[in-house]
């Protein structure tokens, strides 16, 4: 079979503009999407950048868009495409570094805000919480994570907001809250009751549409919602613990 | 120049653990060439191991029954005073793992769960679901953003740069640049990962080439038992994706065309769950009696554990099997055969992780401890990973702390820096000649073929000779796209160079090692000898060549006995 790549080409340093570039590429074996750029770049041109690693869709590096499908482009089987014309893209909302591969440092720098890290209790260091295997349950859906930046590259906030911290970082924070071993203070969620935080969220849920490792991060940046608004009906009630 | 106190090179499991290990106040800095997220340690699926006792099968365990059954699992070829050092650490690092925020599956009253693991007298591997190697480093990276850790990422190393016995530095190839530039560090921990990519048939990600070991070896490192090459019993045929031995642990079972259980025939007690290195050959063996499928394969069925049990406890297994095999488990076999995995053997250092390059230590995967020997048992990787990569970011903090810097030593890593550009602009100048790309699918076929599961002197002999071949071809190289900046093809040569040295002293650790020992089997010489090969491969790079010298090996409390299963 033999497919038409189009694949975006852009060199900030040497071109004026971003371009498309047309490769053809026939095999007659089954191949991956990230196979068949491989193998493009290996025989017919060697500048074709991109990023790749574990090719079994758990490092969260090949995360591209393919014929307007935001996938990694590993788990993706050339054969299963419906077109044999394959129109490669980088990841939107990004600054283009070269090609394919994008400064995800907008991205990184939205996970370091959210304070990624376990708040444990003090107290327990020697052997570690007890916790039952419902209670973890919970944050089993938000763990799936690879940080590829699907969700963050298709989302429409994202793209007029530089403000916006996007799904996976709001999500991964939604993952601490949930987990029954987490002591943030309450007050820690206060910096994500914002515009910049779950509140500039349009609940359109692409993100939840394009995440290929099924973690609907979206799901966590309502829950954090309703926790916010929760907490402060608590508080005007004095409730409060 | 950019100038460290302490340099990590490696963001996977090994390298986060002695960045966050190191003294926090000295100037420590991580450089890797991906992002740490994307290192192969996050591909870990099966577990780690602690002797814990959670498991109500496993309540007899200690430390010393773990430290046991590694040895055992070594062939006798682990210094048995390391992996007791190991072993002993296990317990207390798994608590903390869990009190950095690792959401370990749990066992009824909360306990972190264990599952049983080849070549383990009781289940202590402990586990989240079938992802633990996903969960650990994106909990150590997190760690890392919460001490504000350093990082360079994309940056690759392409020397190690010593003088006189004490290491200056390291130049790197900045991929976002395509600058080659010195960094000067006091102390350096490679903390690189493994070279599966040197075989056709690997579990591991594209990007595993091995350089971190080749660099150290070009230095005057010496390297251990490299002929020590794990093959993994399952792999997804095709891509060889891991599917993991803890598919065997929940209950798996090997079977061949004609629909037995064959192992059997090879390890009656231990079954599917013998360790890697018998289970591999049992495999192959199948395979050429024909009994497998395809000539190629055999099965791995996991349908009688239930599909319930199959989504909980592994479902990364059945979302890869569904990816990339069309099939999802719980009601077809899995298709399956060997492929590399691991190096056993690696960067030589101490017990400090400290190598006899003053200042040069290594941790994780590229190095060799000798806590595994001839084979690694599965889970005590991930443990080595963590347990001396803490250590190594300690002794180097003690290192750094202690020592004097290097005047010169600026002026000489410019020169050394200087050299690489050199070697690269004649690459760039060329206009034909070789593909690196090309050389290397030639030497992965020479190892597949050759320096595999089975060996023989006239296989081992061929494979150096084509080694040598491919030596004179890499001489002739040239990089075919003029652009430096994320230059893969820059990257596949720099590495290739490396990639020949590792091959080169497998192959010649093999062919040298007349017996069977662990993962090496030779048709040859099919009995272990302990007489003559309790002992340790060194290679040490002298005037382009190899040069093989033995070393003792630390038996202390095991002697060493033929090993049943
Ligand atoms: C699929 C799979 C599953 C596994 N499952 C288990 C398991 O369940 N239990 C277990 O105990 N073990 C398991 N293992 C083994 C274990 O995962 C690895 O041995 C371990 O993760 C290696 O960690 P590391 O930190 O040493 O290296 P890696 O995680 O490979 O990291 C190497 C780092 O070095 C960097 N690097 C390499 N070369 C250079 C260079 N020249 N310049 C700059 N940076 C460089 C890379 O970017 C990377 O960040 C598994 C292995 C595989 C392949
Ligand atoms: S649901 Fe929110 S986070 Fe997700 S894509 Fe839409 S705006 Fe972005
Ligand atoms: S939530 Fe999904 S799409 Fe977003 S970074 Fe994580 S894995 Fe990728
Ligand atoms: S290469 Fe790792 S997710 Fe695709």
């Amino acid at each position: 079979m033999e497919y038409l790549f189009k694949i975006f080409r852009y060199d900030p340093l040497e071109d004026e503009h971003p371009y498309f570039q047309d490769f053809f590429f026939e095999t007659k074996e089954k191949k991956s999407l990230l196979e068949a750029l491989m193998e493009i770049r290996n025989e017919q041109d060697s500048t074709l950048a991109f990023r790749y690693s574990c090719r079994e869709a758990i490092c969260g590096s090949c995360a591209m868009v393919f014929n307007g499908n935001f996938d990694l482009a590993c788990r993706i089987e050339l054969q299963a495409l419906e077109s044999s014309t394959i129109v490669i893209e980088p990841l939107p909302n990004l600054e283009i570094q070269k090609d394919l591969v994008v400064d995800m440092e907008p991205f990184w720098e939205a996970l370091s805000q959210i304070k990624p890290y376990l708040y444990p209790d003090k107290k327990i260091q020697e052997e570690g919480h007890r916790i039952e295997e419902k209670e973890m349950e919970k944050i089993f859906q938000y763990i799936n994570c690879i940080m590829c930046g699907c969700c963050y590259s298709v989302c429409p906030v994202v793209s007029r907001d530089e403000r916006y911290l996007g799904a996976a970082a709001l999500a991964k924070l939604y993952r601490f809250v949930k987990d029954p071993r987490d002591k943030r203070p309450f007050s820690h969620l206060l910096g994500v009751n914002t515009e910049g935080g779950v509140w500039g969220c349009d609940t359109i849920f692409k993100c939840n549409e394009v995440c290929p490792k099924e973690v609907r991060p979206a799901d966590g940046i309502e829950a954090l919602r309703r926790k916010l608004v929760v907490e402060k009906i608590k508080r005007i009630f004095g409730f409060r613990r | 120049m950019i100038s460290q106190d302490i340099l990590v090179v490696g963001g996977g499991l090994a390298g986060l653990a002695a960045a966050l290990s190191c003294d926090p106040r000295l100037n420590v800095a991580v450089v890797s060439k991906v992002h740490p997220l994307r290192s192969h340690s996050v591909a870990a699926q099966g577990g780690i191991n602690a002797a814990l006792g959670n498991n109500p099968e496993g309540r007899d365990d200690n430390w010393e029954k773990h430290a046991f059954d590694t040895i055992k699992g070594s062939d006798y070829l682990a210094d048995q005073d390391i992996a007791e050092v190991m072993c002993q650490k296990a317990v207390s690092t798994i608590y903390e793992l869990e009190y950095l925020g690792v959401p370990f599956s749990r066992f009824p009253g909360g306990f972190i769960a264990q599952r049983p693991f080849g070549g383990a007298g009781f289940p202590r591997t402990c586990y989240a679901a079938d992802r633990t190697g996903l969960v650990i480093l994106h909990t150590l990276f997190e760690q890392s953003i919460k001490k504000q850790v350093k990082f360079y990422n994309e940056w690759l190393v392409t020397k190690l740069v010593v003088k006189d016995g004490k290491c200056l530095g390291v130049v790197v190839y900045d991929l976002a640049t395509g600058q080659i530039m010195p960094v000067k560090a006091r102390a350096v921990i490679f903390a690189t990962g493994g070279y599966g990519r040197v075989y056709s048939r690997t579990t591991n990600a594209y990007i595993n080439h091995g350089s971190g070991i080749g660099i150290a070896y070009k230095a005057g490192v010496p390297l251990k038992d490299m002929e020590f090459v794990q093959f993994h019993p399952t792999s997804l045929l095709g891509k060889n994706i891991l599917i993991t031995e803890g598919a065997r642990g929940e209950g798996g079972y090997l079977v061949n065309n004609k629909g037995k259980r064959f192992m059997d025939d090879y390890a009656p007690s231990a079954m599917e769950l013998a360790p890697r290195d018998i289970v591999a050959r049992a495999i192959q063996t199948e395979v050429d009696k024909e009994n497998g499928f395809d000539k190629q394969y055999i099965h791995l069925d996991l349908r009688h554990i239930g599909e319930e049990k199959i989504k909980k406890r592994l479902p990364g297994i059945r979302e890869i099997c569904i990816n990339f095999a069309g099939i999802d488990p719980v009601d077809t076999p899995i298709p399956v055969q060997p492929a590399q995995h691991y190096s056993m053997g690696g960067i030589d250092v101490n017990e400090k992780c400290a190598s006899l390059v003053e200042g040069f230590f290594a941790a994780g995967e590229c190095a060799c401890l000798g806590v595994h020997g001839a084979n690694r048992l599965g889970g005590n990787s991930l443990l080595d990973t963590a347990v001396f990569g803490k250590i190594s970011g300690d002794e180097a903090s003690v290192y750094v702390k202690g020592s004097e810097g290097t005047e010169s030593s600026e002026k000489i890593l410019l020169e050394e820096a200087l050299e690489v550009k050199a070697r690269i602009e004649e690459w760039e100048k060329r206009s034909s000649g070789k593909r690196v790309h090309r050389l290397l699918d030639r030497l992965k076929v020479v190892m597949s073929e050759r320096v595999g599961i089975f060996r023989k002197k006239k296989d081992l002999t061929e494979a150096l000779a084509k080694i040598s071949e491919l030596k004179e071809d890499y001489e002739r190289v040239y990089l075919s796209g003029k652009c430096l900046r994320y230059s893969q093809e820059l990257v596949n040569l720099i590495e290739f160079d490396s990639m020949l040295d590792l091959a080169e002293v497998i192959t010649l650790g093999a062919l040298n090692r007349e017996e069977t020992r662990g993962s090496h089997y030779r048709l040859d010489f099919k009995e272990r000898n302990d007489k003559v090969w309790l002992k340790h491969t060194l290679a040490t790079w002298k005037e382009g060549k190899p040069q093989i010298s033995y070393a003792g090996v630390n038996i202390s409390k095991y002697k060493p006995e033929a090993r049943k299963y």
